[in-house]
């Protein structure tokens, strides 16, 4: 076992696939010397050198689209968008070939590839620096797409992710990129692809979140439980496919549910989840599924960026909401 | 016979085109050899006519209601001849969508493409086709994948080439500079090649680039580029080998020009009187690449045209009976909607199937 943050340990994961398989390349914008912008790719070129890790031209649609060539060749590209708003550029290449090309050939060609994608707010960036598009990617058929909360979450789901012979988007709560330090194992293990987790069970309500929303909801659960009320937290980990059997057997036995997400409200994740939960435990319910989301606006810059973040406050407020519906 | 000097002559920023036979099929260039032996040309020269009459029965079949949209090769054969000449087994072919007479000398069977046309992914498989893509329907995002492709192939130092093609219209996408710049940069062994078919759909050449032609958009990024006359089956032939090589010997890309014209409609919903004129469809009549092939066959006498007659009528038989394999493959499965979308099968994707076959099953039962 060794302390990581979450960007030590996404470099720790990809330095082990990158020993243990030749096919596993790893590109994008500045990944190479400079290690990341983020500095999760540090050490990897010297480690594996320039043909392995490396910088691509800055071109997004460049960079998902021969990663799609080589990947049907069968190697395992792993590529970086340098943040999320700057994935946009390749939608076309995700949209129409990455989740198509093995339908579109009737499983002659498959797409073992990662996009990797720092994303969401809180960070005091610049404007297309705090986006969460996770929406766009859950809607598109033939992908797969996680989001870890935790360092341990980080490593397991990415070894996953590269071992998946389907295209997974893996995408990064920079908020909490170094707020997070745990206990990770050295050797490798996997996360499981499409199983949720419960943090912590309760009787009264469950709330399901991911990526950095996770520590907002634990800081309000602290406020909540000397109100008295036992919350059921899940980590949904897995945006697509979701974890149906998880949410079912928690909303049926707490028959209250709270989905909060940063991204925008409409036609977003949390609406795919209270779906989710009306079709599988519709008649256990007390009250109605809720969401507590980013607005339907851009995120503002820093100034603004107060109004638009979920505090744990709002969180507590959502939570009593419904306890007492 | 093309090589680094012919290379250096046809200067495509002087706007010189590679040429090697006139419109009657004589050979203009001095001291020209083909590097073909007379039987691979009479060959070449079948493959042509094949290729035009497979493409004038699938308009046809087309026009019976038999198959949905096609679009046509006509005029564009000596290209795809020229290709399927040059790829090899062991090389990558990544088509836009018109490219028919490569894709058969790939190892595409024609029922598989009259099967994908009629509206049926199997016929994307292309099962006999090791190393040829399905055709791309977003223009010139393929060419993104010949250079991963050429990226892993000369990563795991495999003798072998990529040829990715894109149209005209195509060299307006981003993904065609990205391409052609990534491929540069990572010295990458892709043969790009420009079907230069006078239009994108309706709209010609003019409104689509000021430049003086395609190939010299190649010269930026470095990559070697060559304007070709693409109905001049021999100048392709030259241009395509010369690239091929020079793809594996110094793993670099090429950039063609293959300066051709869409004889045809765009595809069988298209109709070109509303954009084009008679005379300029006459004008280039008189270029046309099948013609050219015979013009020089003729006159070295390995070719009576007396033969063709049998010839078509032979070829006619054997389409027939491909486009009724593909008439009669298998029924297309509910399971074929989901079963392909992941190697595995999300419950998700499961739940999703068994709801649509209760659906079904209750339907079957009565219900009203
Ligand atoms: C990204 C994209 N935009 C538009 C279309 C619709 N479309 C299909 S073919 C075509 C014209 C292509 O022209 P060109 O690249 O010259 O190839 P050609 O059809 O002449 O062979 C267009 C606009 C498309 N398929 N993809
Ligand atoms: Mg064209």
């Amino acid at each position: 076992m060794k302390v990581m943050n979450l960007v030590q340990a996404i470099n720790d994961a990809l330095d082990l696939k990158l020993r243990e398989d030749r096919g596993v390349l790893v590109y994008g914008e500045d990944v190479g010397v400079e290690g990341g912008v983020f500095r999760v790719t540090e050490g990897l070129q010297v480690k594996h050198g320039a043909e392995r890790v490396f910088d691509s031209p800055l071109a997004e649609s460049g960079i998902v689209g021969t990663a799609l060539g080589m990947a049907i060749t069968g190697m395992k590209p792993v590529v970086e968008m340098q943040f999320d708003g700057f994935v946009y550029p390749a939608m076309n290449q995700i949209l129409s070939h990455v989740g198509r090309f093995r339908n579109r050939t009737r499983g002659k060609y498959s797409v073992p590839m990662v996009i990797r994608i720092p994303y969401g707010g809180g960070i005091n960036a610049l404007e297309h620096h705090s986006e969460s598009p996770e929406a766009y990617f859950g809607h598109t058929p033939g992908l797969k797409v996680v989001i870890p909360s935790t360092p341990y979450d980080a490593k397991g789901l990415l070894i996953a992710a590269i071992e998946d012979p389907d295209p997974v988007i893996y995408l990064e709560p920079k908020r909490i990129y170094r707020a997070i330090k745990q206990e990770v194992p050295e050797e490798k293990f996997t996360i499981p692809i499409g199983k949720a987790k419960i943090l912590s069970p309760g009787e009264h309500i469950t709330v399901i979140a991911y990526g950095a929303m996770i520590r907002e909801v634990q800081r309000a659960m602290v406020m909540a439980r000397e109100k008295g009320i036992q919350v059921e937290l899940i980590d949904l980990r897995t945006i697509w496919p979701i974890d149906r059997d998880t949410i079912r057997q928690s909303v049926q036995k707490t028959g209250r549910a709270l989905i909060v997400t940063e991204a925008p409200k409409s036609y977003g994740p949390a609406a795919e989840l209270i779906s989710c939960i009306n079709e599988e435990a519709f008649l256990s319910l007390e009250a109605p599924p809720t969401r507590l989301t980013g607005f339907d606006t851009v995120i503002p810059l820093p100034l603004g960026e107060k109004y638009y973040v979920i505090t744990p406050d709002r969180i507590l407020a959502e939570i009593e909401k419904l306890v007492n519906y | 016979m093309f090589d680094h000097k012919t290379l250096n002559k046809y200067k495509a920023i002087e706007n010189k085109m590679y040429q090697v036979l006139d419109n009657e099929g004589k050979v203009i260039l001095k001291d020209w050899k083909p590097d073909l032996s007379n039987a691979e040309i009479v060959q070449a020269y079948k493959d042509l006519l094949f290729e035009r009459t497979v493409d004038l029965m699938a308009v046809s079949y087309q026009r019976q209601g038999r198959m949905f949209t096609y679009p046509p090769n006509l005029g564009q054969e000596a290209i795809h001849i020229a290709a399927g000449k040059v790829i090899r087994m062991e090389d990558w072919l990544v088509p836009a969508f018109r490219e028919l007479g490569a894709w058969l000398a790939k190892g595409v069977s024609l029922w598989e493409i009259f099967l994908y046309f009629k509206g049926n992914e199997e016929g994307s498989k292309f099962i006999n086709a090791p190393r040829m893509l399905p055709i791309a329907v977003p223009i010139a995002s393929q060419l993104l994948h010949a250079t991963g492709i050429a990226y892993a192939m000369k990563y795991n130092k495999e003798n072998s080439a990529v040829f990715g093609f894109v149209g005209d219209g195509g060299t307006s996408e981003g993904d065609f500079h990205e391409a052609l710049n990534f491929a540069a940069v990572w010295n990458a062994p892709v043969v790009f090649v420009i079907q230069n078919n006078q239009f994108a759909i309706s709209v010609p050449l003019k409104m689509q680039t000021k430049s003086i032609n395609l190939a010299v958009k190649g010269l930026a990024y470095d990559v070697p580029s060559v304007l070709v006359d693409g109905n001049d089956f021999f100048a392709m032939h030259d241009v395509l080998s010369y690239a091929r090589k020079q793809a594996l010997e110094s793993g670099t890309p090429f950039l063609i020009e293959a300066r051709t014209y869409r004889q045809g409609a765009h595809t069988t919903s298209d109709d070109p009187t509303r954009y084009r004129s008679k005379e300029e469809e006459e004008e280039w009549a008189l270029k046309d690449p099948v013609q050219r092939l015979k013009g020089y066959l003729v006159r070295q006498g390995l070719w009576n045209p007396g033969q063709e007659d049998e010839l078509i009528a032979g070829f006619k038989k054997a389409i027939d009976a491909e486009f009724e394999k593909a008439e009669n493959f298998r029924e297309y499965e509910l399971d074929s909607v989901f079963d392909y979308m992941y190697h595995d099968l999300p419950d998700e994707l499961k739940k999703q199937k068994n709801e649509y076959q209760n659906y079904l099953k209750l339907a079957k039962g009565g219900v009203k």
